[in-house]
């Protein structure tokens, strides 16, 4: 956090605590008019009070809109500069993290945690602790036993309610959290399984294990919510017996009705920003632990080291060597590439196939370094990868990836992203490579994707990719499962036409259908992360293995 | 109901004890105006700190019984939207709405918290206790009484007229805000994809960019939207200072008492503040309003079949399937999915439906399962309309693997029994057996090992053959149903679907949705559906395959239903 930050940050405790303490002073220089007045001194003696009322009153509304302004700017800022860090902290080639898409959603919810930490917890209890700090002082003036009860009330209140409902909170979310997702598991089995459900006739058994999961969950909410209950009572007791407590000690010392009437009314009053607090300490578990999570993100180790010094980029024409590459993602058994070697030279066509799970997408990954080999080495030109920035890297060898994303902008735009500086022509030439020219026009360059292209089918979207990948045009093009989740003729057509645009290109295609695949240099069949047959089609078909078994079932799926 | 009642019991509580609450602040302010002018001795306090006290207790309670409306009204809505889960049907619960109604009937409904918990007492509160501190005033006061009165109503007059000029400009900042406010979510998504294509640091550049303009524009909205609350702020706290000097002058001129003063000024603040913690708890509840009329609107959704019949469906042996003159609309769409299908299948007959995707396949498939009843025309099952059916005992002469197959949290045994409850592990392992399903001995735990959320730790090829062993674990089925089973698999799955679809069907009526030819093959007669019609109807000269065991002399192409026009 820099130090303008530091200077907004500032400005939004003052105009908050500015607006409390205009509330304290309203209530203590009212309380003082009445009091003093009772004693008929002579006008004059009432005016600057009579002002400071109206002063107070007015500073009160103005000074609160102050804050609020200030405070959600501060907040927005805080937030903006936390996804700006977490943004950066995913630039570099990430571990695999379990839960997907769901996690990404949810960090992009952690963000906005920052906010209410600012807005909701620390802003009130900044301004709740001057404002107490004021009345406190007020008190010493007046009366300074007084003081002492008051500092005992607004700690219960400000301090131990706070952190025992935080505490509390913390307890039951941990214990809440497991129940709430067995329910919306419950629930999920329901809506995405309904049909098996309906068809098997387990509609009722399912019906009655989600109500029992809702039940229970609900009976831990039941009981979460006397925290809250008490909360309140807690805060109520403290206020009025402080109160209570401060005018018995006035009396008491014979401080007269003046000051025991304005030492009541600002205990009173100095309460209200405090008491709001114990909520804010059960919104803390949410937040904290939100935060633990961003910088635990933060804190993890990128997938690949980068090098100090980084080595000059190879130039074009490429050949890439990969010697006895050994990948090992973290925590498995078995390596998911075990000794693996290939050759690229300039031009040469290389297929990638093999069972899911063969570690056929891991080379890919290895080959853009976006992992990093435990043993063996790629070569580029004689240049380890591992010598180069990983950018470098991918400026030479990328392409069509695992589960492209489209983007929510226009056609143009996400087409753009492979070439800023691309013209119309070179747009319009890519898109009539990747035989995507008639969807383009009829859609326009200017459609708004929407939302995961869910205006975009999906051959279309395997289509845009490989555009992107054509216009980006690396002297190494990567393509990984084109025709993944396609329909069988849609699949057909799209293999046939990149057959085809990379006749002329050095690439590493990774697939599981073997159509076409005639036409390729080299074929290499990967099994449990290691090569288990490699040659031309023709060759592979002729001799039994892997090879032969899958062309024959494809072949008999195909007539 | 009973649970309905007893919720309606503790909202009435926490309303009642928010109010009493509410009410005992003026006794609270009586007391302390006393104690403070002298007119009640110090012993007055000991009333004062048991009027804390019952206060407290109040608060605790209606906490309490606010947490119990909650849960109980949140239970009580789930509990309606999932049993309408099960009356819509699975042929309703298609698409993206299938997400939106399971993030409602979880997160969604706590959104109601605010304005059960917040919203509700606070009306309560407000419509009561501004009356009771009015009164009060009129009794002990009536010019600060008659101030109060003029400037009370200022609150909502001023809320309203604020809100209503600013409700246009509001409402287009917040639609922008939202785009915005995707944004950052869409590029993080979007991340592998820009790494690939080396657009990954300069983004950086256009989050800050996006996220200024997300900042200033939110404030804009803000500046104005705050107003509202900074009138309210100042009608509250100007009308204190209204009523405090006029007060202080009328006891310097001797006209007021001071005990009366005291409580006039402990009093007029009460008056305003429920309004305005009604107005800052309207606020924050309007989530749980958006959730509660997505709620009410699946409820009241009227789309629902009439109650179903009784008469059971006593069929022995592979039943006769007949379509006549099926037409079947969905709501909110012009062209029918399927229009004027007439279609019987003999008992024993195997038939591969095929055609694009879209076409309708589907669609007929859900007719005969009675997930859907068509609009025109009647689906018979020897000779008995499904309409007058007792569809469960239909549906238990079926086995039916659909297109995704869904796998329930729940070991693989207790997935393979689904439809057969009483099924002991011998027969699940035989139904497994006969699916080709042997990858289930290699598992950690066998069959007992529990299946990932939606299958997440088998591939698609072992989900589909989990699907088909519940299909054998039926044995008396003698139906068969099933949904383009060999979709996504790849070469060596694909082979061990087929050959177990092909065991399955022997002996019953099949109606398979196939894509790929190895599928079809099975067939005895190939169907093609074309947007919602019936193009043709080929019974097959069946090829001599290895392992094909049953020939049939061709018999040529079948009589074309009325509507094939190609």
């Amino acid at each position: 956090m820099n130090r303008r930050m530091g200077t907004r940050l500032a400005w939004a405790v003052l105009a908050g605590a500015a607006a409390d303490l205009a509330g304290l002073g309203l209530i203590a220089a009212a309380a003082w008019l009445i009091t003093r007045a009772a004693q008929q001194p002579s006008l004059a003696a009432l005016s600057v009070a009579i002002v400071a009322t109206r002063a107070f009153a007015t500073g009160k509304g103005v000074f609160r809109y102050a804050e609020r302004l200030t405070g959600h700017d501060v907040a927005l800022r805080a937030q903006a500069g936390t996804r700006e860090r977490l943004y950066e902290a995913l630039v570099p080639p990430q571990r695999p993290r379990h839960g997907g898409a769901d996690l990404l959603s949810r960090m992009v919810d952690d963000t906005e945690a920052v906010q209410d930490l600012l807005v909701r917890a620390l802003l009130p209890a900044a301004a709740a602790l001057l404002t107490g700090l004021a009345a406190v002082v007020i008190g010493l003036f007046v009366l300074p036993v007084t003081a002492l009860v008051l500092v005992a009330g607004l700690v219960v209140a400000g301090v131990l309610l706070p952190a025992a409902t935080a505490a509390a909170a913390r307890r039951w979310s941990a214990r809440i959290a497991p129940a709430r997702a067995a329910l919306a598991a419950r629930v999920a089995d329901l809506v995405h399984g309904s049909a098996d459900l309906a068809a098997y006739g387990a509609g009722e058994r399912a019906l009655s294990g989600a109500l029992a999961a809702d039940e229970s969950l609900a009976a831990l909410e039941r009981r979460q919510s006397r925290v809250h209950a008490a909360a309140l009572a807690v805060g109520t007791l403290a206020q009025g017996l402080t109160v209570a407590a401060i005018v018995l000690l006035a009396q008491g010392a014979g401080a007269g009705s003046v000051a025991t009437a304005v030492l009541a009314l600002t205990a009173l009053v100095s309460f209200e920003p405090v008491l709001p607090l114990a909520a804010a300490g059960e919104r803390m578990a949410g937040i904290t632990a939100a935060i633990r999570r961003l910088r635990e993100v933060r804190a993890a180790a990128p997938a690949v080291t980068e090098p100090a010094a980084p080595a000059p980029v190879p130039s074009a024409p490429l050949t890439v060597e990969v010697e006895g590459l050994v990948v090992r993602h973290p925590g498995a058994a078995r390596p998911a590439l075990d000794g693996v070697s290939l050759r690229l030279t300039p031009g040469r066509r290389v297929a990638i196939v093999g069972p899911s799970g063969a570690g056929k997408s891991t080379l890919l990954a290895a080959l853009m370094r976006l992992v990093e080999p435990e043993s063996g080495s790629v070569r580029v030109n004689g240049a380890d990868l591992r010598d180069l920035s990983g950018d470098d890297v991918r400026t030479l060898m990328t392409g069509l990836t695992q589960d492209p994303y489209i983007f929510r902008t226009t056609l143009r735009d996400n087409l753009r992203l492979a070439g800023p500086d691309a013209d119309d022509e070179r747009l319009t030439a890519a898109v009539r490579e990747a035989r995507l020219g008639p969807w383009v026009e009829r859609t326009g360059w200017d459609a708004e994707l929407g939302e995961d292209g869910r205006t975009v089918s999906g051959g279309q979207l395997q289509r845009l990719a490989l555009a992107r990948a054509l216009l980006y045009d690396p002297p190494v093009l990567l393509l990984d499962e084109p025709a993944e989740a396609l329909d069988e003729e849609t699949a057909d057509r799209l293999m046939a036409d990149l057959l085809d645009v990379i006749r002329e290109r050095t690439t590493v295609l990774v697939t599981h259908r073997l159509k076409g695949l005639e036409s390729v240099d080299e074929v290499v069949v990967l099994d449990e992360g290691r090569v288990v047959q490699r040659g031309r089609h023709d060759e592979l078909v002729a001799v039994p293995g892997y090879y032969r078994d899958l062309w024959e079932s494809e072949a008999l799926t195909r007539r | 109901m009973r649970a309905e009642r007893s919720v309606r019991r503790h909202l009435t509580v926490t309303m009642v004890a928010a109010v009493l609450a509410g009410l005992l602040v003026l006794a609270q302010a009586e007391l302390l105006a006393g104690v403070l002018s002298g007119r009640f001795t110090a012993a007055a306090l000991g009333a004062l700190a048991a009027v804390v006290g019952v206060r407290a207790l109040l608060a605790w309670t209606q906490g309490v019984f606010a947490g119990r409306t909650a849960t109980g009204v949140k239970s009580a809505l789930r509990h309606r939207l999932l049993a309408r889960l099960g009356e819509l049907g699975p042929s309703r619960l298609t698409g993206h709405r299938s997400g939106e109604l399971v993030t409602l009937t979880g997160r969604g409904l706590d959104g109601l918290d605010a304005y059960l918990t917040g919203y509700l007492p606070s009306i309560a509160v407000a419509a009561v206790v501004p009356v009771a501190v009015l009164v009060r005033l009129f009794a002990a006061d009536l010019g600060s009484a008659v101030i109060v009165l003029i400037t009370l109503p200022l609150i909502p007059v001023f809320g309203a007229l604020v809100g209503m000029t600013t409700k246009a400009v509001t409402e287009r900042q917040f639609h922008a805000l939202s785009r915005l406010g995707g944004h950052f979510l869409d590029v993080v998504r979007g991340l592998p994809t820009l790494r690939a294509f080396g657009r990954a640091r300069y983004q950086a550049t256009v989050i800050r960019q996006v996220a200024d303009a997300h900042r200033s524009a939110t404030m804009r909205t803000l500046r104005v939207a705050f107003l509202s609350s900074l009138v309210l702020e100042l009608c509250a706290s100007l009308s204190l200072a209204l009523v405090a000097v006029p007060i202080g002058l009328r006891l310097l001129g001797g006209s007021l008492d001071l005990t009366t003063a005291l409580l006039v000024l402990l009093l007029a603040p009460e008056a305003y503040l429920p309004l305005r913690a009604m107005g800052t708890r309207f606020h924050a509840s309007m989530e749980g309003v958006a959730a509660a009329d997505a709620a009410f609107a699946v409820l009241d959704d009227a789309a629902g079949d009439p109650p179903g019949a009784t008469r059971p469906y006593a069929g022995h042996g592979a039943p006769e399937i007949r379509l006549e003159n099926v037409t079947v609309r969905y709501p909110g769409r012009d062209e029918a999915a399927l229009e004027n299908v007439t279609l019987t299948i003999a008992p024993g007959e195997r038939v591969a439906l095929v055609g694009e995707s879209g076409g309708g396949k589907s669609t007929l498939l859900h007719l005969v399962l009675g997930f859907l009843r068509p609009s025109e025309g009647r689906v018979l099952v020897d000779g008995a309309d499904l309409t007058e059916l007792d569809l469960d005992s239909w549906r238990a002469a079926l086995a039916y693997v659909p297109q995704r197959p869904h796998l329930f949290t729940t070991s693989v045994a207790d997935n393979i029994r689904l439809g057969a409850p009483g099924a002991t592990l011998e027969e699940v392992r035989r139904a497994a057996a006969a699916a080709h399903a042997d990858f289930v001995d290699g598992l950690p735990e066998g069959f007992d090992t529990v299946v990932g959320e939606r299958g997440a730790n088998l591939s698609a090829g072992q989900r589909q053959r989990v699907a088909l062993a519940r299909g054998f674990c039926r044995p008396g089925a003698t139906a068969l149903l099933l949904d383009e089973p060999t979709a996504r698999l790849d070469g060596r799955s694909e082979a061990a679907v087929v050959a177990a679809t092909a065991e399955l069907a022997r002996g019953r009526t099949a109606v398979i949705v196939a894509h790929r030819p190895a599928m079809i093959d099975l067939a005895d007669r190939i169907v093609r559906v074309h947007e919602g019609r019936v193009v043709s109807d080929t019974t097959r000269d069946r090829p001599a395959r290895p392992g094909g065991d049953d020939h049939r002399e061709p018999q040529g192409v079948a009589s074309l239903p009325e509507g094939s026009a190609r």
